[in-house]
């Protein structure tokens, strides 16, 4: 079990994207951080990755084991993960070749009989809709067996129904490991998230959740009237009571 | 199954279309036969010379071939050492850019001069027309790896070999192959150049014989097993591209 804590200024460059982020994502446990597009979002999940890039933190990023992130983070992203000219058993197994490490077919096959794609494991992406493909994606990250695992808009190219699906699969799926589920859609936040931010210039803002356990019901009272709070202050028509 | 019935069926259409142009434009200008024989000669001319074509259809195909080979294997190993050292890209890319501006053609004397009148000057001729547009392509194809994929890699900690030949090999051969494709429609031209600048064998060296001699049907016949050849090794690399 991983924890988070990322604490500090972030900095695109030469230039302050958000300041004072003070994000305590616990362990096993799904951190949602909700914000609106370009306020550097993926920037905090390239961190997390390890990715190269002009980001840069003014502070510090901890794991509450002691133990170094790097090698124990997986990452799904929005789209363009696949390898167009490999079969689906390739795709997933992709990640033990690049390190050399013999590819484990069975449970690939098996990872993609999870997540609903048994019998298409001869297939190449392009055969694919958008949700499978992000199925063949989660069944990778799932093969990676990462404690901490970083889900970048997952879902984000998806079509509403779709969605919905997709959430109640990862959250089975990914139950257990340390999840930062990075997203713009305020509905997939309150569903998903044990602990949400709201992220602005001025840093993260705690949201307040519903107390039923995730994923939650999108018909339950409870999230519905979250999410028209959550959407009033979007708008900024409510103040921030969180 | 109707596709590849149609295709034939629409090229013998083209073909005899062609024929009968071909034979009108000689009915309604009589134009002298030594300046353009019909069809039927030159047909003649193909059946009675058949073993002659075919021992200097040898030598140039053999040459082209060769060059071809070379060309490719070359192309490839430049192209891949590119891409894996940033030192060689310093080097050798203005060189490449250098030597790309250079009209190989231009150089058929010059390589005749120093590899004399047998094959080594042929083939070089047609390894420098193919090596360049393989280059290009191939290592442009190698360093546009979509950033998901070089992310993965990343994240997957994949030497930059396995990196290389695991995702961007298998990006790249689209580009390979158009780059291919480019080169091959002027490999013929190369080595018929070869020819002409200095021979004793092959099909250029044949139709500039015959034209010498005035024997135009044995020209025009040279000149069709050319145009077959360019026409096989096009289809050939289409065949091999799916």
């Amino acid at each position: 079990m991983t924890g988070l804590a990322l604490h500090g200024d972030l900095w695109m460059g030469a230039d302050p994207l958000i300041r004072g982020l003070a994000l305590d994502m616990p362990a096993g446990r799904w951190s949602c951080l909700l914000g609106p597009s370009g306020i550097g979002k993926s920037t905090i999940a390239r961190l997390i990755a390890g990715l190269p890039g002009p980001q840069r933190l003014n502070g510090a990023l901890r794991t509450d084991d002691g133990q170094p992130l790097s090698g124990r983070v997986a990452m799904l992203a929005q789209d363009g993960q696949l390898l167009p000219w490999a079969d689906l058993v390739a795709n997933v197994t992709i990640g033990a070749r690049l390190r050399g490490a013999p590819p484990d077919i069975a449970r690939a096959r098996a990872l993609l009989d999870l997540v609903g794609l048994a019998g298409l494991e001869r297939r190449r992406p392009a055969a694919l809709s958008g949700g499978q493909g992000q199925r063949v994606a989660l069944a990778r990250v799932l093969i990676e067996d990462a404690p901490v695992v970083v889900l970048d808009e997952p879902f984000s190219a998806l079509d509403t129904a779709t969605r919905l699906a997709m959430q109640d699969l990862a959250a089975r799926v990914l139950a257990g490991r340390t999840v930062i589920l990075i997203t713009h859609d305020p509905l997939e936040a309150l569903r998903l998230a044990e602990r949400a931010w709201l992220l602005g210039t001025d840093g993260a803002l705690a949201l307040a959740l519903p107390d039923s356990p995730a994923p939650r019901d999108y018909r339950a009272p409870d999230l519905l009237s979250a999410q028209a709070a959550l959407l009033a202050r979007l708008q900024g028509v409510a103040p921030c009571d969180a | 199954m109707r596709r590849l019935n149609i295709a034939p069926v629409r090229a013998a259409l083209a073909l005899g279309m062609a024929l009968a142009i071909w034979q009108s434009v000689i009915w309604l200008t009589g134009v002298p036969r030594f300046i353009l024989p019909g069809p039927g000669r030159v047909g003649m001319a193909l059946w009675d010379n058949a073993p002659l074509l075919a021992e200097h259809a040898r030598f140039t195909i053999v040459n082209l071939l060769t060059g071809l080979a070379a060309g490719v294997a070359l192309g490839v190993a430049t192209a891949l050492n590119l891409a894996l050292s940033p030192g060689a890209r310093l080097m050798l890319r203005p060189m490449l850019i250098f030597a790309q501006a250079v009209p190989v053609f231009a150089l058929a004397p010059v390589l005749t001069l120093w590899l004399g009148y047998g094959a080594a000057s042929k083939i070089v001729i047609v390894m420098m027309v193919i090596y360049f547009p393989v280059t290009s392509a191939f290592f442009d194809g190698l360093m546009r790896l979509p950033p998901q994929l070089a992310d993965m890699a990343q994240m997957m900690r994949a030497t930059p070999l396995r990196r290389l030949f695991l995702l961007q090999v298998p990006h790249a051969l689209p580009a390979f192959f158009s780059g291919l494709r480019l080169s091959v429609v002027y490999a013929p031209f190369a080595v018929v150049i070869g020819e002409w600048v200095g021979s004793s064998r092959g099909l250029g060296y044949l139709m500039l014989l015959t034209n010498g001699r005035g024997q135009t049907e044995l020209m025009f016949a040279a000149l069709f097993v050319l145009a077959g050849m360019s026409l096989f090794l096009f289809t050939a690399l289409e065949q091999m591209a799916r």
